[in-house]
Parts: C-alpha cells; structure tokens; sequence
C-alpha cells in the first residue's frame, strides 16, 4: 500500500501550499483537501493542521477570526434530551437559535429543528403543518411537535452510508466528517426523522452573523454538496454548556443532560415522568426524548 | 502486445468509416452529450441546487434512471444463460452485443451516480486500498458499489477477450472465459438485488420496504431486457452485415410473453398489499395513484405507464397480436418506456413523498435534469453504437487480423 502521507509532502505539499497562500475562496480545491485522511485517522498534528487550514481558508471568505477546536466525548456520559409537549407552545425561538449558533446556511435555509403544528387528538404526522404561520402561538386546538436528530442508538442514517463519513460517538451523538462525505444522500432517505440536511449550493451566511467559536465535527462552516445535522451542540455540552435551542426556549420545555448520572435532571424526568420516542416501532431508540408534564 | 495496439487501431479506423447516416447520427449523439456536458458544468460549479431534488426529495431523476439501467444491465443474462450454458449457436452469434449493451447500460449508471453526488472529486473515500473506508458489511449502497463493480469489470473482460480471440481467428481457452460466465449471471442477478436491498432495507420509507421489491425488479428488469435486445438486433439485421436468426428474436419473443404479465401481476399484488389494509402506512401509494391532500402530479405519471404495461403485456399474450410484427414492435416500446416510468416516477420519486415528518413536497425534473440524463443516455448510445459496429464487423469477418496489410499499413 502506498503512503498518500508521502505523497503529499512531496509534490502535493508544494501546489497545496500555493493554494492556501493566495487567497482563495473556501470552496475552491485544494490538494490538502482533496488528500485528507479520514477523521478517526488523523493525529493531532494532522489535526492542527487541518484546523488552521480551515481558520485561515474562512478568513480569506468571510474576512471574520474563528476558532476550529474539537472536543472530545466526556467518559461516562450519555446525553439525552428531553422535550416537554405540554410546555413546547411552538414559538420557534429553538429553530432561530440552532441557525445562528450552528452556522447554517441563510440562503437557502438549513433548519435542523422542524416544529409541526399537530392537530389536536392525532399523531398523524401528514396532518401536520411546519409552515404554520399565525399571529400568535399557541393556537387553540394545536399541539406542537419540535423535531431534530434523535440521536439513535440504532441510526439508520450511519449504517447507510457508504463511506463511514458518519458515526455515533462514545456519547451518543451523531457527527458528520463534512471534508469524507460525499454527498449521495443515501443518509437522507434512511433517516426517519428528516435531521439530516444538504447543502445544495455553497451556504450563504452574512460575515457579521458568523458564531467565531467552532468545532470541526459541528458548527464550522459547511461545504457545497455535503449533508449535516444537529450535533446536540456538541462544541457547547461537551464543555458544560446545554445547547443554543435549550437555552433559547423560553417555555422550558427543554431539557438536556447525562443519562448515566441518576440524578440528573434528565435521568429524573426518565424515571417520574410519562415518557415516549418518536416512531418506536422503528427501533431507532431515539436519545431524544419526549414527555408530558 | 504489437497485435494487440493493432486490434485497437484497426478497431478504431473501422468505427470512424460509416455512411451518411453513421455521421448523422454520431453527430447528433455529440451534440447531446456537449449540451449535457455544459449543464454538468454548471451544476459543479453551482452545487445541485440547479435540480429541482431538495431535501424532501433528495433522490430525483439521475438515481431513477440509475435503478432502470441497473435493470437493462442484468437483463443481458437472459441471452448469456441460453448462450454459453445451452450452448445455443444462434444466441451465441449475438450475445456478444447483449453483454457489450449490458456493460454500456454499467457505465452509464455508473455516471448517473457520478453526476449525481454532492462531491464527485471524494471518489477515493470508496476505494479501500486509496485510503478509503467501504462500509461493509452494514451499507447497503457499499455493497452496490463493490457488486456493480464487479459485473462491470466481468462485462469488460468476457466479451472483449471473446472478441479478440475471434478477430485474431484462434481458438478461445475456456478456462479464461467460462467460469466466469457463471459469476457473471451470479452478479447480474446480484445488481438487482443489491438494487432493490437499497431502498428495501429503509424501514421508514414504507412505499419502498416491501419484501416484493427484488423479485419486482428481476422481472421487470426480464421485461424491459428483452424487448430492447428485439429492438437492437432489429437494427443491427437492418443496418450491418451481420443477419440475427429469426430464431433469437423468437426466444426474446417468448421470454417476453412469461415476463410481462408476471410483472402486472406482482404489481397487483403490490397493490393490494399497500392500499387494502387502508393504513396510514400506505400514503405514497395513495399519493402515487390517486393523489393526496390535494396533490396529485404523480398520477400523471403512473396512470399511463400503467396502462402502457397492461396493453404491452395484452400484446404479448395473446397469438394474434404477438405474431403481428407492427404489434409486437409498440408492444416492445410500451413496455420499454411504461417500466421506464414505472420504476423512476412511480417507485423512487413516491418514496420520498409523503416525507418521513409528513410533508408532501412535490417533484418533477428540471430541464437540468433532463438535458443532463439525455447526456448521459447519449454517451451510452454512441459507446454502443461504436463498440456494436466494430463487434460486427468481428463477427462477419469483415474486420479481422491480417498480418501482412496491418504490417504494410504501418509502414
């Protein structure tokens, strides 16, 4: 087998260098792109370089300083997220924080949170209306329905794909190696739950809005014709924080935390409280879940 | 080696000497695949969102016409079973042209994918030994990829070596072709299941995850097959020396009239099966033939395909009509085109609709789209219209090695 790790040091080095030192916009190619090894087989050397290269290609697109890290799962610990119908009252402030916090695109939108206006005394989700729009929430004989990635313990989107550009974490988030993917979407039509998203064209995000503070397997700027998802803000909880949707809802109706800690909130509200998973008969076993209150 | 670069060069100043009508119709292909090949530079430059797929229907008309080829790609086995394993001498005259139509159906799915991802350049993350990562066993579409690959590397090699033993006019050594006969049918059959796995293997996407699907695509794929080989050795009896016996269009003939209506018959039971019960499961269904919600573009669709396929498999059926060539000819292009819509219209596209979370987002190709498939088709039409005239240029003789004149031409 021969080594690409040599290769690139030779002639790719030189052209790959070149690239990078002029200006050019993030979506253009390069050799060091083109080159680059798998997620789990980087070291971090090649890690480093890799975030550099990508802080320096979004300051020569957008003009703006960010910060690439890449926080690792936490042991023993297993997020789950609870979302109560009973407060949820579909004011969509958890849609318009995910999007800012996230970095997706503007134009056209990537939302990973859809809100179904449910009518009341069906579950039929065909029933359900993600365009609603009235003067004010919630409206009588309406129930609402927020709907991200459920994080499944048996994710149909990761056993889709074919290139291993996705897997589910020691914690139980789904990531997605945006630089591996390649853009077939078999993911999209294996996902029960519409979490995942494609860029059909280069996002678009207004430079003054970017949120500087990102991680390589979440929020960093996206590429043309790769597919991504909420990562529970995993550059947020993994570092104590709860996520942007959670602390945008002014209901409370989110709850976020570590199943494994039995006194967490979230392991509390599992044991006391009338829990249930979007599409059990999938057995997906979603770490998303809902509950009544 | 010389023999061989010979082979090609005189392949070559064969298939670029036609009549009138050879240019017209090369010409008219290049123009196709130019026009298709300037909005395939578009669509790289711009991202896919000059198609009309989005993210409820992110699968549109490049992967239906992908599933459809698939089909015509394992149909050549109708003709290699008879060939090499009955060893019928008829057959075997063409079935030369029916592995060489299976090996082009191969390479344009292969650039229906191609043309279909987000990023075609990331080809290396599917090639294990270039740093990439298969993921098998658990991907259905890795599995598809290691399986076309190889019936397409099995349709390179047969025919070609069979071909050349055949302008060098020595005898073929069986151990370097017939074994791998038997992996071949092995593979045609496992395209179409790798196929049909695909979407059947979803467990949310309900319109797809029917135990029927396989057996579906076989047969229909038995359908479509023979009824283009007719048409194919129809043109190369009309068009080149090489004169088909009547004997091959009658099998064609008969493979027909047993595939057609299985084929009606398990979409019946497909039918049933989705709209009798009455649950909510069935919605794509509801959706695909009678509309729901107020929408209803796909009934456009289905309703004359299937009618399409009900009177081509009338025609085959019954003595009178399938012995009147004029008949039997619309009886190949109804069935040609009503599985053509069938399996992309009304199997890939109602797959997607309603969404998982209920929205019924509608979606019909963009001229993008079709200019860009019509490329595609038209690259597959040149390669097999090219590789069809040096074949039976071989096989009549009129193109074969001779050592004096190959040596006199290089001088």
């Amino acid at each position: 087998m021969f080594s690409r790790r040599s290769f690139i040091q030779g002639a790719g080095a030189a052209a790959g260098a070149a690239v990078l030192a002029g200006s050019k916009p993030a979506e253009a190619f390069t050799f060091a792109e083109f080159f680059q090894k798998h997620y789990k087989e980087l070291t971090p050397k090649d890690k480093e370089a890799i975030f550099k290269r990508i802080e320096h290609e979004t300051k020569a697109a957008y003009g703006v300083d960010v910060t690439i890290t890449d926080p690792p799962p936490i042991p023993e610990v297993e997020f789950a997220y609870f979302l109560s119908l009973t407060r949820c009252n579909g004011n969509r402030k958890c849609v318009e924080a995910c999007v800012k916090e996230n970095n997706q695109s503007r134009d056209p939108a990537i939302q990973y949170i859809t809100v179904l206006e449910m009518e009341a005394g069906s579950f039929d989700l065909v029933e359900g209306d993600r365009y609603y729009n009235p003067p004010e929430v919630p409206r009588k004989d309406k129930f609402y329905l927020p709907v991200q990635c459920q994080h499944c313990r048996n994710p149909p989107c990761v056993r889709a794909c074919p290139v291993e550009a996705t897997w589910k974490e020691a914690d139980g988030i789904v990531v997605v190696d945006y630089n591996w993917c390649i853009g077939c979407r078999y993911c999209m039509a294996a996902c029960p739950y519409e979490a995942r998203h494609f860029n059909f064209t280069k996002p678009s995000i207004p430079a003054d809005q970017i949120n500087p503070n990102q991680s390589y397997l979440s929020n960093r700027i996206r590429m043309k014709g790769v597919v991504e998802k909420c990562t529970f803000c995993l550059h947020r909880t993994r570092n104590g924080k709860y996520p942007a949707c959670l602390e945008a809802c002014p209901t409370g109706a989110r709850k976020f935390g570590n199943l494994r800690d039995p006194n967490s909130e979230v392991s509390q509200i599992l044991k006391h409280k009338r829990v249930y998973v979007l599409k059990e008969e999938l057995n997906t076993r979603p770490q998303f879940y809902y509950f009544f209150d | 080696m010389r023999n061989y670069l010979n082979y090609w060069l005189s392949m070559f100043r064969f298939a670029i000497k036609g009549g009138k009508l050879y240019y017209l119709w090369v010409g008219f292909l290049v123009a196709l695949i130019g026009w298709g090949g300037l909005l395939y530079y578009h669509q790289l430059v711009e991202g896919l969102i000059v198609t009309h797929m989005s993210d409820q229907v992110s699968w549109g008309l490049g992967i239906a016409n992908f599933v459809y080829f698939v089909g015509v790609a394992a149909s050549a086995v109708i003709l290699v079973f008879p060939a090499y394993i009955n060893r019928n001498q008829d057959i075997k005259e063409v079935v030369l042209l029916a592995q060489q139509l299976a090996f082009t159906a191969i390479v344009m799915c292969l650039l229906f994918i191609i043309t279909d991802i987000g990023r075609p350049e990331r080809f290396l993350h599917m090639i294990p030994f270039m740093g990439g990562h298969l993921n098998l066993p658990s991907s259905i579409l890795a599995w598809d990829v290691v399986v076309i690959n190889i019936y397409f590397v099995l349709n390179l090699y047969v025919p070609a070596y069979l071909l050349y033993m055949r302008y060098m006019g020595r005898q073929t050594k069986w151990y370097l072709y017939y074994p791998l006969i038997f992996v071949l049918m092995f593979f045609a059959i496992g395209i179409q299941v790798s196929e049909a796995f695909l979407l059947s293997g979803l467990g949310s996407r309900y319109f797809w995850n029917t135990a029927i699907l396989a057996p579906r695509f076989i047969i229909s794929a038995f359908s479509v097959g023979p009824a283009i080989f007719y048409l194919v050795f129809l043109a190369v009896n009309y068009h080149t020396k090489l004169a088909v016996k009547s004997t091959v269009f009658d099998y064609l003939k008969s493979v027909m009239r047993v595939t057609l209506p299985i084929n009606l018959f398990l979409l019946l039971c497909e039918i049933f099966k989705e709209l009798y019960p009455g649950t909510l499961h069935a919605a794509s269904a509801q959706y695909l033939y009678f509309g729901l919600k107020g929408h209803h573009l796909l009934i456009w669709f289905i309703w004359p395909a299937t009618i399409m396929n009900v009177i081509a498999a009338l025609l085959v059926s019954f003595k009178q009509f399938r012995n009147n060539q004029v008949l039997f000819l619309i009886a190949c292009h109804l069935c040609i085109l009503g599985l053509w819509i069938e399996k992309g219209m009304g199997l890939v596209i109602p797959g997607f609709i309603p969404t998982p979370l209920g929205e019924i987002s509608e979606y019909y190709p963009n001229l993008d789209e079709v200019v860009l498939c019509l490329g595609i088709a038209a690259i597959g039409a040149l390669m097999f219209t090219v590789i069809a005239k040096v074949t039976t240029g071989v096989l009549t003789g009129e193109l074969r090695y001779e050592k004096k004149s190959s040596l006199k031409e290089r001088d």
